[in-house]
């Protein structure tokens, strides 16, 4: 299955005949995308690498039947290029821009409370279920479709996830970056509820950062609901304090927000955390490997051999 | 973008908030005579930086006379003033604010921010003013008052009567603090704020409500709708390295290692100082060059991640995505050609076009360590860096 989105996606591009918007649409054609429709207002009626152009996002969705949006806006416009996805009643929106005014969030926040719509970022790298669609900016060869779902507030960080995973022969179900600003449309906790759910998800790995209680709230979620087996690790454990996020901030989340107190709630919750973000894709493995063995499933002997090496380095811990 | 106390002071009177009389200067002389003009029993010097904790820390003076307020001026002025939020290094004091002494019956908190976890701006209030909120939150978080304000009805009057009553605020001042609250909010979302915060709000013996301190910080993202806010920014309050990265949109905060790292993306470059640091190492910034970086960019990166004299090596690590390896290694060439600089390099390159970018470093001459994975190009400019500590 994946999550969010899969084979019949169908995806209308906003800006998608500016130069970002134009090297990014290319990449997810290529990768297999189906890209039915752009929106650039002035410009409908043309074409641009092969795909009709729209004046308004309900007009380009009543014409093609898209159902998800994907807007290469920069940050001023970004906020109404949202709600206009929002307006067209589009299941999916991803808004890649960073440095959209808070303020702006906040309308936008408000606006998706009592929608249709779902809105993933922004200043995020997107969504890609590997081999059937890519809605984002990553690069899509370092992916490979499997069964471990992959969530994170970092793009490049996401990759470099992705990329050990992919280097031990683990493929991924859906991965999904949720963005690193303070207001996003989807959560770690929405993701999280979705892979549970998802039959082709068997385990996850969630990558967090400092700042906010996102994480924290995920992780009561996984304590009480979610059996397959989570990888944790959260960015910013040497970062000075105050520089990322105000004083003010912390208070209102009741004091959390150190990468300590992250840790601490996701190893309450029973994840499999990690100091090292070298070492996402080898605690992966270990898990996979484990719970293979558990439920009597052949598992590969090279994983197997990373599960115990991974036991023998925190033995000797 | 963070502002002095007397141009926030200077915003929300704007905005109808009242604020004391007062007046800022660079100079003795301008103290004595601007506390001369104010004409109160009492004055207060204040020194104007960019951090609170200033009155424990001795940048806050009562004076009771005209040529007091002169000596507390000279006093200041010059200063290195060291406080909690400023670091051992401090904060050198180039203006003073001079203000009207106030007869203070109570002290009141009050501030309006966006809670990330709402989605939506809170305005708290407490009667514990003039303390560290954070320490309020800590000891007696039923001491702090909270109204989510929804986007779709704004700050109503009631939200403003609900926090006055509850600040315990007698009918009359109830009716003066309605409009008082509701300009602050109105200053807050015309402004564009990421924070605004008055620490106290004086209730006086005449029944006044007045913002005696004020903190305004506004959101960076939203600084292009309010080109008259550029002329408020004071780069003294900066550190330098980083007022030299912003010109080029590098985002960096120096740190005090000795392993620079220049990395894309801000939750990989957390991720790598924190490898440095489980190496044995400890970075000597954070910088994101971001994931359209441009050559030219890479260059200038270089040049201030090495006008740092603590650095020992340079960690460079990169997952690219829409950043091309082949084209930041070109940058880092170029750099290094132009730099001639002896510090060792540490590169760990991946994605796009990664063969192409290692092609161009193994072809330039020039002596690269090319790291194989992050851990590996940790561990390496740990070594080159002298060692773990």
């Amino acid at each position: 299955m994946s999550i969010l989105v899969n084979k019949s996606t169908r995806v209308v591009v906003q800006g998608l005949t500016g130069r970002e918007g134009s090297f990014h649409s290319q990449q997810m054609i290529d990768y297999g995308t189906k890209i039915v429709a752009g929106v650039t207002p002035g410009k409908g009626g043309t074409k641009h690498l092969g795909v009709p152009i729209f004046n308004t996002v309900a007009e380009a969705a009543r014409e093609t039947g898209a159902n998800a949006a994907m807007a290469f806006v920069p940050p001023p416009f970004a906020a109404d290029a949202i709600l206009e996805a929002v307006d067209a009643a589009l299941p999916l929106v991803i808004c890649i821009a960073e440095g959209i005014p808070v303020l702006d969030m906040v309308r936008v926040a408000a606006a998706l409370k009592n929608s249709k719509t779902r809105l993933i970022g922004p200043n995020c790298p997107g969504t890609i279920s590997p081999g059937q669609c890519k809605l984002g900016i990553m690069p899509g060869f370092i992916h490979k479709r499997g069964n471990v779902g992959v969530v994170s507030r970092s793009g490049t960080l996401t990759y470099e996830a992705v990329g050990q995973l992919t280097g031990l022969g683990i493929g991924q179900s859906t991965c999904v970056g949720i963005g690193g600003d303070p207001i996003i449309g989807t959560s770690f906790l929405d993701v999280i509820r979705m892979f549970n759910d998802d039959p082709e998800t068997h385990a996850i790995v969630m990558i967090g950062e400092i700042g906010g209680n996102a994480e924290e709230i995920a992780a009561d979620f996984i304590r009480k609901n979610v059996k397959k087996p989570v990888v944790g690790f959260i960015a910013g454990q040497t970062a000075p304090p105050g520089r990322r996020m105000g004083h003010a901030g912390a208070i209102i989340s009741g004091g959390q927000g150190t990468a300590k107190e992250k840790y601490a709630a996701l190893r309450a919750a029973g994840i499999h955390t990690v100091q090292s973000p070298a070492e996402i894709g080898q605690a992966m493995a270990a898990v996979l490997g484990k719970a293979k063995r558990k439920s009597g499933l052949k598992a590969s002997p090279k994983k197997i051999a990373a599960g115990k090496a991974k036991t023998r380095a925190k033995k000797r811990k | 973008m963070k502002i002095h106390e007397y141009q926030a002071k200077a915003i929300l009177a704007k905005f109808g908030v009242p604020v004391p009389r007062g007046e800022v200067v660079t100079k003795k002389d301008e103290a004595r005579a601007a506390a001369e003009r104010l004409g109160t029993p009492v004055v207060v010097v204040k020194a104007q930086i960019h951090a609170g904790g200033r009155g424990k820390a001795g940048g806050v003076k009562i004076a009771k006379s005209a040529e007091e307020a002169a000596t507390f001026a000279e006093r200041m002025l010059g200063m290195q003033l060291v406080t909690p939020q400023t670091g051992p290094e401090g904060r050198i004091v180039r203006r003073v604010l001079v203000e009207e002494g106030l007869d203070i019956k109570r002290e009141l908190y009050l501030s309006v921010l966006v809670d990330r976890a709402v989605g939506a701006p809170v305005f708290m209030a407490s009667t514990a003013g003039g303390m560290e909120i954070e320490q309020v939150a800590k000891e007696h978080p039923e001491a702090i008052l909270r109204e989510t304000i929804r986007p779709e009805t704004g700050f109503q009057a009631y939200h403003a009567r609900k926090l006055a009553f509850g600040l315990g605020l007698s009918a009359d001042l109830v009716q003066a603090a309605v409009p008082f609250l509701q300009s602050l909010y109105r200053a807050f979302v015309e402004t564009d704020s990421s924070l605004l915060e008055i620490n106290p709000c004086v209730v006086t013996g005449d029944g006044r409500l007045v913002a005696l301190d004020a903190k305004v910080n506004f959101d960076d993202n939203a600084l292009y709708r309010h080109p008259e806010f550029k002329e408020l920014r004071d780069l003294d309050e900066e550190t330098p390295l980083e007022v030299e990265a912003s010109k080029y949109k590098l985002n960096y905060i120096k740190l005090d290692g000795t392993i620079a790292c220049m990395v894309n993306g801000a939750g990989l470059a957390m991720a790598t100082m924190d490898i440095i640091q489980l190496s044995g190492g400890s970075p000597a910034n954070f910088l994101d060059v971001g994931g359209d970086a441009s050559e030219e960019r890479v260059k200038n990166a270089f040049r201030i991640l090495l006008s740092d004299p603590n650095v020992k090596a340079v960690f460079i690590n990169v997952f690219g995505g829409i950043l091309r390896c082949d084209m930041l290694a070109s940058g880092i060439v170029s750099a290094a050609k132009e730099l001639r600089f002896k510090v060792p390099v540490v590169v760990r390159m991946e994605g796009t076009n990664v063969r192409e970018g290692q092609e161009i470093l193994r072809n330039s001459g020039l002596n690269f360590a090319v790291a194989n994975g992050m851990k590996d190009g940790a561990e390496k400019a740990v070594a080159l860096a002298g060692g773990a500590r």
